[in-house]
């Protein structure tokens, strides 16, 4: 057993530092790219034509307009990344408040908010995003609602637990009985211990909101052009000449999404660790 | 124990008005439904009027929904707004294919998953491990669609030994060995995209298993290590059913997005249709359906764990 605090343990982590620097080198890439070459990814070059092959001008070709791939690819993926982060903060909004209200106040608001994250789990999230953003419309704000506001489930579950067994703690029932109000407790003593845990899940929730995302945008009721998305431009794959004839295109997005959730996997699981050392195995995996 | 049973049927009765008030609701706040569209009937306004009667739509939104939900207890999930056929009667016809499919998928895994699991907690740092590990990061990092694109092109493009599509060669009205043949590739993936948690929980588990003391004087008492995995294996069966059983939403959500990439034609691909022709008749049957079907093995799950594990009981009773 290695000694440290949760900081130094995630650090000691090499996956999970492997991971966090492959998704801070994305992110940088993504936001510097288009701006340093000035990237256009809806610009359409006619000299190079349609469904062009690789070439020093488009690295990865063009696609059925005319519009250069890599372009798209680096400006599909801030779109990606930013529909994951965002709807898991969405999640977090929503999941954190619900699950301490629900551990907190017990009877009646437990039994609701419970029975409510019941009803949410009962649907395949895919289904339901599927449903639901085909009909509000498919922008990447409709999206990243959608995704996020059916994300809460798993981390308010976990608050609640949390809050179960922190609000029985003595320093809670110490500021209980100093007579303080019991926002103030939530807000100062009860939230800060309960929600450590939901720091490993939240890169698990980024993940699986990128996943979502780039299965609705293959789909084709996600992301549409003239925005890109990595999933949208895996969903060219689904013109049999390009799936065949021409991997270019779609391989190196789907390579990019497993790479960002790997990643998010990875620093998920040292996070986990870091937080409770009962998991810590060293770089095991 | 009735006491037990009693209090989860009741705890189920506001999941499942919860649900059909969600899936009605849902549609109901949609801007555009199909009679903008025009349907069959065209789309002026006057046919705009008929269609609207015709599908009951004209009606209070609470009477609406009074009329489905009365219809739902008798097996009558309304009609296709677009053909008209009972939606009950279409999704009979796709509920086999997507068990087929599902099923299929599931048990494979399950069958896969296990022994891996097991093996990798048997011997860490072994090559179980590492496999288990790639394993559990394939399903995790790759999506459905991916994980099907990736096969077809190297299974069905480059190999060129399995097909790509459908139920059944075109043309033949269908035999088992077809069957087989067509369900390797969409099964294989539904397996693999559900196996990752499954080996996952199967590794923690037996380790775990292994920690403990009965495993010590397993092992002291001089028996072998196959009798030693299987102490462990069974005392770790239970939570990794847990985790198959709750992953079911998730499990049948690939197998939707797998159907329509394949032409399945079960559930999933019904739902795609239906999505993009606005019947919201079929889109409410199948999303109610599905969801009717999680909330029941949920259920069913819970009552067996009560039966088996005295302590559930309890702890239930005592809240």
């Amino acid at each position: 057993m290695r000694r440290g605090g949760p900081g130094r343990r995630f650090w000691t982590d090499r996956r999970a530092v492997a991971g966090l620097m492959i998704l801070l080198l994305e992110v940088i890439l993504v936001l510097l790219l288009p701006v340093l070459f000035g990237m256009e990814p809806n610009v359409t070059d006619q000299t190079a034509g349609f469904w062009a092959p690789p070439s020093a001008a488009h690295w990865l070709g063009t696609d059925d307009v005319g519009r250069d791939v890599l372009a798209r690819l680096i400006c599909g993926g801030q779109v990606s990344l930013l529909v994951g982060f965002c709807a898991a903060a969405i999640s977090l909004g929503v999941g954190v408040p619900l699950g301490l209200l629900a551990g907190w106040k017990q009877g009646k608001w437990e039994y609701w908010i419970m029975r409510l994250a019941d009803v949410f789990q009962s649907f395949p999230s895919i289904v339901l995003v599927l449903c639901l953003v085909s009909l509000v419309g498919a922008s990447a704000w409709n999206i990243v609602a959608v995704i996020g506001l059916l994300g809460w489930t798993g981390i308010a579950r976990l608050v609640y637990a949390n809050t179960l067994t922190v609000r029985e703690r003595e320093y809670v029932l110490a500021a209980r009985a100093l007579g303080g109000r019991w926002t103030t407790i939530l807000r100062r003593n009860v939230l800060p211990n309960a929600v450590g845990p939901v720091w490993a899940v939240l890169p698990l929730r980024v993940g699986r909101a990128i996943l979502s995302e780039s299965s609705l945008s293959f789909l084709g009721v996600g992301i549409r052009t003239p925005q890109a998305s990595w999933g949208s431009l895996i969903q060219y794959a689904t013109n049999t000449a390009v799936f065949v004839g021409r991997p270019w295109i779609w391989v190196p997005p789907a390579v990019c999404i497993v790479v960002t959730v790997v990643s998010l996997q990875w620093v998920g699981d040292g996070l986990r660790n870091a937080l409770d050392p009962r998991f810590y195995t060293g770089n095991k995996a | 124990m009735i006491h037990y049973i009693r209090k989860r049927l009741l705890t189920a009765v506001p999941v499942f008005f919860g649900i059909t008030l969600l899936v009605f609701f849902c549609l109901e706040l949609v801007p555009a439904n199909i009679t903008d569209l025009g349907g069959e009937e065209g789309g002026t306004a006057g046919n705009q009027a008929v269609m609207e009667e015709r599908l009951g739509l004209d009606r209070p939104v609470v009477e609406r929904y009074l009329i489905w939900l009365g219809g739902l207890f008798h097996g009558d999930l309304g009609d296709s707004w677009q053909t008209g056929r009972p939606v009950s009667a279409m999704i009979a016809q796709r509920v086999g294919p997507s068990l087929i499919l599902t099923g299929t998928g599931v048990v494979l895994a399950i069958l896969l998953a296990i022994p891996l699991g097991a093996a990798a907690a048997w011997r860490p740092r072994s090559v179980w491990d590492k496999l288990a590990s790639v394993c559990s990061m394939v399903s995790f990092g790759m999506p459905g669609f991916l994980l099907s694109l990736a096969g077809v092109y190297v299974f069905s493009v480059v190999l060129r030994w399995l097909p790509s599509a459908r139920m059944y060669a075109t043309g033949t009205s269908g035999t088992v060995g077809d069957l087989i043949y067509h369900l390797i590739l969409p099964a294989g993936v539904v397996c693999v995209s559900s196996m990752g948690e499954l080996v996952r929980q199967t590794r923690s588990a037996c380790l775990e298993a292994l920690g403990e003391d009965y495993i010590r004087t397993a092992r002291a008492k001089g028996l072998t290590e196959r009798q030693v995995m299987r102490h462990a294996l069974r005392s770790s069966l239970l939570p990794v059913l847990t985790t198959v059983l709750s992953h079911i939403p998730h499990i049948i959500g690939g197998s939707v997005v797998v159907e329509q990439i394949f032409g399945w034609p079960g559930m999933g691909s019904l739902l795609f249709s239906a999505i993009n022709s606005r019947d919201f008749g079929i889109v409410m049957g199948v999303t109610v359906v599905i969801a009717l079907t999680v909330l029941g093995t949920n259920l069913v799950l819970d009552l067996l764990y009560g039966l088996v594990d005295p302590r559930v009981r309890r702890e239930e009773v005592g809240r």
